[in-house]
C-alpha cells in the first residue's frame, strides 16, 4: 500500500465497487484485506468490545453480546442497507462510505468533494437529503452511516494502523470531519492508513433507543436518525446521549447539551429547550428545511419514550 | 468572472475529469488473474481482468445467466447469489475475491437441495426444482421473472439467516431466540430485493410456504 501510489485497500466493495463504475473512485490497485484476520468481536478488560475491521455488519449486529449490551448497534445496523449488503459491509467500511448526495454520485455535475473548486450543486439545487448542521458554503452533503451514529452515541474508539507498524487510536468524535474548505476529506484519517478494528467502551446505564425515519419502511437512508441512551427514574432525566445521523457530514452529538438535561425534569418543555440547543445554528437549504422541526420531535418522542415506560 | 464563462471553464473542467477517469481505467488493462472459483459444486478455472464482478463472471465468462443484472449498483437484488452460504450482491463483488468460498447461484439450487452432486443435479434439473423454486411457481410469485433469481436465492439465504438466529429491523424483541416469520418480518428481510411487477404478496406467500414446512 505505502510503495503503490494510487492504491487502496478493498473488503466489502459495496460502496467503493459501486463508486468505481460511475467512476467516482479511480484506485490504480486494489489490495483485498477479507482473508486477513480482523474478524472476531472480543471481550476488553473494561468490560467492553473490542470489533475487528473485518467483522460484517450483519455479524455485528447479531452478536449475543451486541443486541444485550448495545442493542441500539444492532438497531442502527439493522435499519441500514439491505442484508445482502450487511452480509458483506464491514465494520471498518461502514465508517468510510461516503456521502450518498445526488450530485456527489453524478460526474457530469459540478460537486466540491467528488472535483475540489467545481462547486456544490445541492446549494442551490434539490437538497432534501442533504445537511442542516455544520454544513459549509463548500458542501452540504451528510454521513449515510447509521452505525457511526450509534458508535459515537457510546464514545467508541476507532484503531487503525500504518504500513510501518505504527498506528493510533482515535475517538469516533475525531474521526469524521466537517466539510469546511475541504469537503473531499470525510475523515481525519491520514493516506495509507488502515482501521484494524473499533472498541466499544463498556455501555452506560440507561435505555437505549433508536429512531429512523426515512422516505421508505426499509433500506433507505435517513432523513434524520438517533441513537439515544437516557436513564430517566421519577419524571427526572438523570443522564442522557443522544447523536443524530442524517443532519450534518458527521454523526452530530452536542455532550453540553446532555449535561444540561441531567436532573433535568422530563417534560415537554425540557424537549423542547435541548432540541433548541442542538439545532442551534441549523440551516436549511430550502427542500430540506423540514429537517429541523422533524430533528426536534424525534429528539422529544425518544426522551418521552425513555422517561415514559 | 462572468458565470457564462466560469460554467463553461468549469464544463471543460467536468470533460477533463471525466477523460481523465476513463484514461485511469482503459477498457483493457491487459492484466489477467488466472482464478479458480467454486461455483454450484465445481471448480471452474478462469483467466480475468481482475476487475470482473462476480455477476460478469458467472454471466459472460461461465455462461450462467440465471443471475440477473438489473441495476449493477447493489440496489435491486437481482443478482443475489450464495457465497459461503450467504447471500450477497454479485455485481458489487470482484470474482478474485470470492476465491476459495462456495458460491452457489439459481442454476445450482436444486443440487443445493437434494444434496446430489451437481452433474446428477444438471442432468435431473429439468424436473427437481429446490423447494423455494417450486413455492414461487405454486404461488405464481413472479409477473416478467426477471428479478427471480435473485429473489429465490436471496429467499433461501434469508431462510438460513433466520435459522441462526439473526433478527430484523422489526424484530420487537431482539435477544428472541426464534423470531417467528411473520410477513412483516419476511417483508423487511427481503427488502433488498426490488419487483417492478410488483409481485411481493405472492413472493411473501411463497416464502411463508416454505418457512412454515421448514419449522
Amino acid at each position: 500500500m505505502a510503495s503503490t501510489p494510487g492504491a487502496s485497500f478493498i473488503a466489502g466493495g459495496t460502496n467503493l465497487l459501486d463508486l468505481m463504475k460511475l467512476p467516482i473512485e479511480t484506485p490504480q490497485h486494489l489490495i483485498d484485506v477479507n482473508r486477513v484476520g480482523l474478524d472476531q468481536i472480543e471481550d476488553t478488560t473494561e468490560g467492553g468490545l473490542r470489533i475487528g475491521a473485518l467483522v460484517r455488519n450483519s455479524d455485528l449486529a447479531a452478536d449475543q453480546r451486541v443486541r444485550r449490551r448495545y442493542p441500539v448497534l444492532s438497531r442502527a445496523l439493522l435499519a441500514g442497507a439491505s442484508a445482502q449488503l450487511r452480509n458483506r459491509a464491514p465494520t471498518g467500511g461502514n465508517l468510510l462510505q461516503r456521502t450518498r448526495c445526488y450530485y456527489f454520485y453524478d460526474p457530469a455535475q459540478p460537486c466540491n468533494k467528488r472535483l475540489p473548486g467545481s462547486g456544490c450543486s445541492a446549494l442551490g439545487g434539490y437538497n432534501r437529503i442533504h445537511a442542516v448542521l455544520g454544513t459549509s458554503e463548500q458542501c452540504i452533503a451528510t454521513h449515510p452511516s447509521d452505525m457511526a451514529v450509534a458508535m459515537r452515541v457510546f464514545d467508541a474508539q476507532v484503531e487503525t494502523v500504518t504500513a510501518h507498524g505504527g498506528g493510533r487510536v482515535i475517538p469516533i468524535a475525531d474521526f469524521h470531519r466537517l466539510p469546511c474548505t475541504s469537503p473531499e476529506r470525510d475523515t481525519h484519517l491520514e493516506a495509507d492508513v488502515f482501521i484494524a478494528g473499533v472498541t466499544l467502551p463498556p455501555p452506560p446505564p440507561g435505555r437505549q433507543l433508536c429512531r429512523k425515519v426515512r422516505d421508505r419502511a426499509s433500506y433507505a437512508f435517513a432523513l434524520v436518525s438517533i441513537a439515544a441512551i437516557v436513564e430517566a427514574r421519577d419524571g427526572e432525566i438523570r443522564h442522557a446521549r443522544f447523536a443524530f445521523g442524517g443532519l450534518a457530514h458527521k454523526p452530530w452529538r452536542v455532550e453540553a447539551v446532555e449535561s444540561g438535561l441531567s436532573g433535568a425534569s422530563a417534560t415537554k418543555a425540557s424537549f423542547d429547550c435541548a432540541g433548541d440547543a442542538i439545532l442551534d445554528g441549523a440551516r436549511g437549504c430550502g427542500h430540506n428545511d423540514f429537517k429541523i422541526p422533524l430533528t426536534r420531535r424525534v429528539l422529544t418522542g425518544v426522551l418521552t419514550e425513555a422517561s415514559t415506560k | 468572472m462572468a458565470p457564462n464563462v466560469r460554467n463553461r471553464r468549469l464544463r471543460k473542467e467536468l470533460q477533463m475529469n471525466r477523460m481523465e477517469a476513463a484514461n485511469a481505467r482503459p477498457a483493457e488493462s491487459g492484466v489477467s488473474m488466472a482464478c479458480a472459483l467454486n461455483i454450484n459444486g465445481q471448480t471452474r478455472q478462469l483467466e480475468i481482468d481482475p476487475r470482473t464482478t462476480l455477476l460478469d463472471a458467472l454471466r459472460e465468462h461461465l455462461k450462467l445467466t440465471g443471475s440477473k443484472k438489473g441495476c449493477d449498483h447493489g440496489q435491486c437484488g437481482a443478482c443475489t447469489v450464495l457465497v459461503g452460504g450467504r447471500r450477497v450482491n454479485a455485481c458489487l463483488l470482484l470474482a478474485v475475491m470470492v476465491k476459495g468460498d462456495d458460491v452457489v447461484t439459481i442454476e445450482g439450487l436444486p443440487a443445493l437441495a437434494s444434496g446430489v452432486d451437481a452433474a446428477q443435479a444438471a442432468a435431473a434439473a429439468a424436473i427437481t426444482l429446490h423447494p423455494m423454486q417450486q413455492a414461487f411457481m405454486t404461488h405464481d410469485g413472479f409477473q416478467c421473472g426477471y428479478c427471480t433469481p435473485g429473489q429465490i436465492c436471496s429467499a433461501v439465504g434469508m431462510l438460513a439467516e433466520a435459522r441462526e438466529g439473526m433478527p430484523s429491523h422489526v424484530s420487537a424483541d431482539l435477544e428472541a431466540v426464534d423470531t417467528p416469520l411473520t410477513g412483516e418480518e419476511i417483508r423487511e428481510r427481503m427488502s433488498g430485493n426490488l419487483c417492478r411487477c410488483s409481485a411481493y404478496p405472492n413472493i411473501v406467500d411463497a416464502i411463508s410456504e416454505v418457512a412454515e414446512a421448514g419449522r
